[in-house]
């Protein structure tokens, strides 16, 4: 279902979500979630695929959207939570476990801050199908937390504490979220940074580099830091 | 005498007010900047984060689920009376940054550099910083508190005098860029730039200039004040907004502290202080009354100070009449 609003297209998604929904999306628009997300980073990636703990039964089939983020959220004192703010968390850094982690678990959607790199895309999400939704802002906390309808399921609470466990979160329009890869490996932000690193020989004009050098510095400004 | 248990609940209630209510000299900033953005990507993130602000107050949860490092700013007036001194005092910030990571909930950021363990609460080694002031008159105490990201959009350079305004540009041109890109650096931010003292100083100040003056304000130097808004303008123009997507909103305003520094060198750091900027302030009277606002009033003339005797010499000639 897609909706247009002035040039952003506007599409709500229900998990899990298929592959013709993800062909349909394009970079930049605007994504809501509605079903099952469940989180997983560092923590999850490690004990599942590198000490063999084996994952939650019929994963792919209750949702196969997995968000890199920990919530801001308390026991209720009666066996459940209140989940208050939900924010992503930076992905570049858990690019070495996706490959694998596509393969068991099914997933086709991650959701995190910031992206990975478009060789990251290529080498990792083209040929596992899979795309990446960035968050926004990145401080969009309180609408997140507005989306999640109740927690389905917390796994590993104990071995993983509870920024690493994984949340099922239960959700209804979660969002906005905006398509950063698409099924070919594109980059929505190496798009934009291509776009702008044009205006930087006229920005830097009346400009002085630093007497003083540093070890590891570049002056190619259409590198990235990450 | 400023009772403790006066500063402890303050304390609380500032720590909530901070997570939760964006300042108003932000919010209007970023209205300013949602209003004059061409980006259609950029538009939507500035939107975006203005129903999130609105969502955050109306349901009262802390608006970014990564709610900073919280850290204290105490400013005491010269003749201010803290019962139990100043290490009640300091006790009773440790005892609100936990309690408040509990009830508001905060995410409990703090852990050990390097065994990564923490108290679930914020507070550890070092941990909230608390820095201190203080001001020529006055018997109150005021408290500010900010809670800020830490891990994009600062940085620290060794300038010398040769490298003059330009390196200045370049080195801050360089940083928004670097950390811009993917909005790493969380922008548009409010612009903090240290210039001087030595190299510590130069990081506490830049600091300070983000996070303790209003959007709007500027430097008592009018030069100063000049490269203020040459900086500002140069940072919009690099053509890039929210999230590092096409776009002019990068710097909602920037800020520049000086320092005396050694004769031979002009160390520089640049730090952004994020699209939840969040400070709160209270004052607190002998008296017992506590007003709440959102302007540090951190930088005074006092805190400014360029000799060694503070009264101005037009208040001495009048005092010799």
């Amino acid at each position: 279902m897609a909706t247009g609003s002035g040039k952003i297209r506007r599409v709500s998604l229900n998990t899990p979500v298929t592959e013709e929904a993800l062909r349909d999306l394009k970079l930049g628009d605007v994504v809501y979630l509605n079903g099952v997300v469940y989180t997983g980073r560092e923590g999850v990636y490690k004990q599942c695929l590198e000490d063999g703990v084996p994952l939650p039964e019929n994963l792919a089939e209750i949702s196969n959207v997995n968000f890199h983020c920990s919530p801001a959220a308390t026991p209720d004192g009666q066996g459940g939570y209140n989940v208050g703010a939900l924010s992503g968390t930076a992905s570049f850094r858990f690019a070495k476990w996706l490959d694998r982690w596509f393969k068991a678990s099914g997933a086709k959607i991650i959701i995190g801050k910031g992206g990975m790199s478009s060789e990251d895309y290529r080498k990792f999400f083209v040929p596992n199908r899979a795309i990446y939704l960035t968050t926004v802002g990145y401080g969009t906390g309180a609408l997140l937390g507005r989306g999640v309808k109740g927690v389905r399921k917390v796994h590993w609470l104990e071995e993983l504490g509870l920024a690493q466990a994984m949340w099922m979160f239960e959700v209804e329009e979660l969002g906005p979220f905006i398509v950063e890869s698409d099924l070919d490996g594109n980059s929505l932000f190496e798009r934009e940074n291509a776009a702008i690193t044009k205006n930087f020989e006229k920005l830097y004009e009346g400009t002085r580099p630093a007497t003083l050098r540093r070890y590891g510095e570049t002056d190619n400004r259409s590198d990235e830091v990450i | 005498m400023i009772s403790i248990e006066k500063i402890q609940q303050t304390a609380e209630v500032l720590m909530a007010k901070a997570a939760i209510d964006i300042p108003d000299d932000y919010l209007t900033g970023l209205q300013e900047a949602a209003n004059a953005e061409e980006g259609d990507l950029s538009s939507f993130v500035l939107q975006a984060m203005l129903e999130n602000y609105e969502a955050a107050k109306q349901d009262r949860r802390a608006m970014c689920a990564d709610t900073g490092v919280p850290r204290w700013y105490v400013k005491m007036g010269n003749t201010a009376s803290i019962e139990g001194g100043p290490v009640a005092l300091e006790r009773a910030l440790r005892l609100a940054t936990a309690r408040a990571t509990t009830d508001v909930p905060l995410r409990p950021n703090r852990v050990h550099p390097l065994w990564r363990t923490d108290h679930n609460n914020n507070v550890g080694l070092r941990a909230p910083e608390i820095e201190y002031a203080f001001e020529p008159e006055g018997d109150w105490v005021d408290l500010i508190t900010v809670h800020k990201g830490g891990l994009f959009g600062t940085d620290y350079r060794m300038l010398f005098p040769g490298d003059g305004i330009e390196g200045i540009k370049r080195f801050y041109l360089d940083s928004l860029i670097a950390f811009g890109k993917r909005g790493l650096a969380c922008q548009p931010a409010i612009i903090g730039v240290g210039l001087g003292g030595s190299k510590d100083t130069t990081m506490v100040l830049g600091k300070q200039a983000a996070c303790l003056r209003i959007v709007g304000d500027r430097n008592p130097d009018p030069k100063i004040a000049a490269l203020e808004l040459e900086l500002k303008e140069l940072g919009n123009s690099i053509g890039m907004g929210a999230m590092g997507f096409v776009g002019k909103s990068m710097v909602i305003d920037c800020h520049i502290e000086a320092a005396y520094c050694h004769t031979g060198g002009m160390p520089m750091s640049v730090h952004a202080f994020c699209l939840s900027s969040r400070r709160a302030c209270a004052r607190l009277h002998a008296d017992g009354r506590v007003e709440y606002r959102t302007d540090p009033m951190w930088f005074t003339p006092f805190m400014r100070r360029e000799t060694v005797e503070w009264q101005p010499e037009a208040e001495k000639l009048e005092e010799l009449v």
